[in-house]
């Protein structure tokens, strides 16, 4: 494991309601996850892997704990961010089970969107999705709209979205559920390239059986606590 | 940064451009109905400058012959022209009717003008074919809008006339076109009775012994006679000199006449604040109304549109984009579609507002007017969307 972390966790607890009612969805979780590295997160249902994604998406704020990413503190029993958005936008990257691309922008703008929110010029942002489609060997379907993709084309495309702006951190929703074995061994092929290639770390959360052993460290996550242990690590020579 | 409502509104180019033209249907009503309001406002302006009349004469305490019954002796004039200022006074007589040509009926106001020529208040100032009426009976000038042509018979109460000439643009202040015919044929069809009535007049004032004096001769055949004929006008028309103001002529006569006496401006007040104010309040509702309606649909459509992006908008908060974006986009579409509504709306009125049977005015103005209500009334639609796509939360694209 690297020295330096591309994210870090430390105690996170996430409650929903209080009183009688409340719910402890995440009771203690631990993590973390290097630069250039691909780890697993797995988990029955209602174990807490969407809670977590989202405490680590910043998209719902943990009861208490630590996140860190990079050398930024994000969170410490409170957001240390004033603008979530900016920090979504700009530090981590989506790739969700559906690749949810805009439907009424073309294949580049989808991609290029998310630097030009973040005010780089038109001209800039759509070189580098350009870039990015030509690395992901979708380079030829540039001008195409998500309609006129196959589901594999949809979700490199997705995944060239997540990595444009070039976040430390990138978050994977079952990116291969709705794909055959082939399908979903060649997505994790592309995150572990882009993982290494852009030094990004990638928590790919699946119930995927088929990927499991590609994975070095895999999280189990049950009844709200984390658990890490070794995964084969299986190459893709 | 590009235009997320414009590559939205390309993408789905169908649906906007139907929806648009759907609510463009309704905006060229509205733009129809102000410019039935407008036509109106500008029926009763011709009417006032295609009399060519400065002052009206009528008879006291009455609102003149356009908005209420007048009747002066028809030699009232003769007082009214000697007086200072006075450049031209002429008799004149309006009523409206149903004018016969062939198996139809043309409701018509016919004017009643004495012997003169063109430029005498009264009469047509122009005409697009044909000639002015020359001889004292019979002959008629009639508005295009009639459908009458040259040397078409035309009949009024029981006689008939020849039109001898087309004029345009001479309505009422109600919009019906004008036909006109000499004051003596006017005054008769105005107070012409059928024989069957005439005879039993005369019968009846034959039975009355007030009138039929044994000693008195000649008494009964002269009241018959007074009854027979109508030496009554509605009004008389007077044009005034140069170097005199409208006041200044106006006021000897309401002083020594004991007639009222309405300027241009009065009489210009009198047809649009009290002859067509109802009219106009009518139309007002239905501006109010429909403009309601249009908000009502665009608000309706684009809060659809938004609840169908509900997943992208979900997506588009969560990789960072703010909220004043989304609700752009959002706005943009609303005024979008509004801009594709005027523009069907603005070219369908155009196209339909002269098959209109009465005169439709589009004013540049009234379309630059409701350009501006149109995109506020979409902005304003917009708004009910917007809070829905501001309350989508960023998780609902991670799923759980």
């Amino acid at each position: 494991m690297a020295d330096s972390y591309g994210i870090r966790i430390e105690g996170v607890r996430k409650r929903y309601g209080e009183g009688d009612t409340a719910v402890d969805a995440l009771k203690h979780v631990d993590m973390q996850v290097a630069p250039g590295e691909v780890v697993g997160l797995i988990g029955p249902s209602g174990s807490g892997k969407s809670t977590l994604l989202k405490c680590l998406g910043a998209v719902i704020e943990p009861t208490a704990g630590r996140m860190t990413l990079g050398e930024q503190v994000i969170y410490d029993d409170g957001w240390k961010i004033p603008d979530l958005r900016a920090l979504r936008r700009d530090k981590i990257g989506f790739v969700f089970q559906a690749p949810y691309l805009i439907p009424f922008l073309d294949v580049t703008d989808n991609v290029a969107l998310l630097p030009m929110l973040a005010g780089h010029s038109n001209a800039e942002s759509r070189k580098r999705a350009l870039e990015l489609l030509e690395a992901l060997d979708v380079g030829h379907r540039a001008k195409a709209m998500p309609s006129q993709l196959s589901g594999g084309e949809q979700q490199r495309v997705s995944i060239a979205r997540a990595l444009v702006n070039r976040p430390p951190v990138i978050l994977a929703d079952e990116p291969t559920a709705p794909l055959d074995s082939e399908r979903a061994l060649a997505v994790i092929r592309i995150l572990n390239q882009m993982a290494s290639q852009y030094e990004t770390a990638i928590i790919v959360v699946t119930h995927d059986e088929k990927i499991l052993p590609t994975f070095k460290r895999i999280y189990h996550i049950r009844d709200g606590k984390t658990h890490e242990e070794a995964g084969e690590g299986r190459g893709f020579d | 940064m590009i235009s997320l409502a414009g590559r939205d509104i390309l993408h789905g180019w169908g649906k906007f451009v139907f929806t648009g033209v759907g609510l463009g249907l309704l905006i060229g009503v509205t733009l129809t109905m102000a410019g039935v309001y407008r036509g109106m406002i500008d029926d009763a302006q011709v009417l006032i400058d295609n009399s060519g009349a400065d002052l009206w004469v009528v008879q006291k305490d009455t609102l003149g012959p356009y908005a209420e019954s007048s009747s002066l002796y028809e030699d009232i004039y003769r007082g009214i022209v000697i007086m200072p200022g006075v450049a031209q006074a002429v008799n004149v007589t309006y009523f409206t009717m149903q004018v016969r040509h062939g198996e139809r009926d043309v409701r018509s106001m016919a004017v009643g003008i004495v012997p003169g020529e063109a430029g005498q208040p009264g009469w047509p100032p122009y005409l697009v074919a044909g000639r002015q009426i020359t001889r004292s009976h019979y002959e008629a000038v009639a508005d295009i809008a009639t459908g009458f042509k040259l040397g078409d018979r035309i009949k009024i109460r029981r006689n008939h006339y020849t039109v001898v000439g087309l004029t345009r643009r001479m309505v009422s202040s109600n919009g019906d076109p004008m036909v006109f015919i000499s004051l003596k044929d006017a005054q008769e069809a105005q107070f012409l009775k059928d024989n069957d009535a005439i005879v039993q007049n005369r019968r009846r004032t034959a039975e009355n012994p007030n009138f039929n004096r044994p000693g008195v001769p000649g008494l009964l055949e002269a009241v018959i006679a007074s009854q027979s004929g109508n030496p009554y006008v509605n009004a008389v028309l007077v044009s005034i000199k140069p170097g005199y103001t409208a006041e200044q002529v106006a006021e000897p006569i309401r002083r020594w006449k004991r007639l009222t006496v309405y300027t241009r401006a009065q009489m210009e007040s009198i047809l649009i604040e009290k002859l067509i104010a109802t009219a106009a309040k009518q139309i007002g509702m239905f501006l109010v109304i429909l403009t309601l309606v249009s908000a009502a649909i665009v608000a309706f459509i684009i809060y659809t549109l938004t609840l169908g992006k509900i997943r992208e908008i979900a997506v588009l908060k969560l990789i960072g984009t703010r909220n004043r974006t989304i609700a752009a986009m959002i706005m943009q579409q609303a005024v979008g579609l509004g801009l594709i509504g005027f523009a069907v709306g603005k070219i369908a009125a155009t196209f339909w507002a002269p098959i209109f049977p009465k005169y439709v005015l589009l004013l540049p103005s009234d379309s630059l007017r409701g350009f501006v209500v149109v995109v506020v009334i979409c902005a304003l639609a917009s708004v009910l969307a917007i809070r829905a796509a501001l309350k989508v939360d960023p998780a609902e694209a991670i799923g759980g």
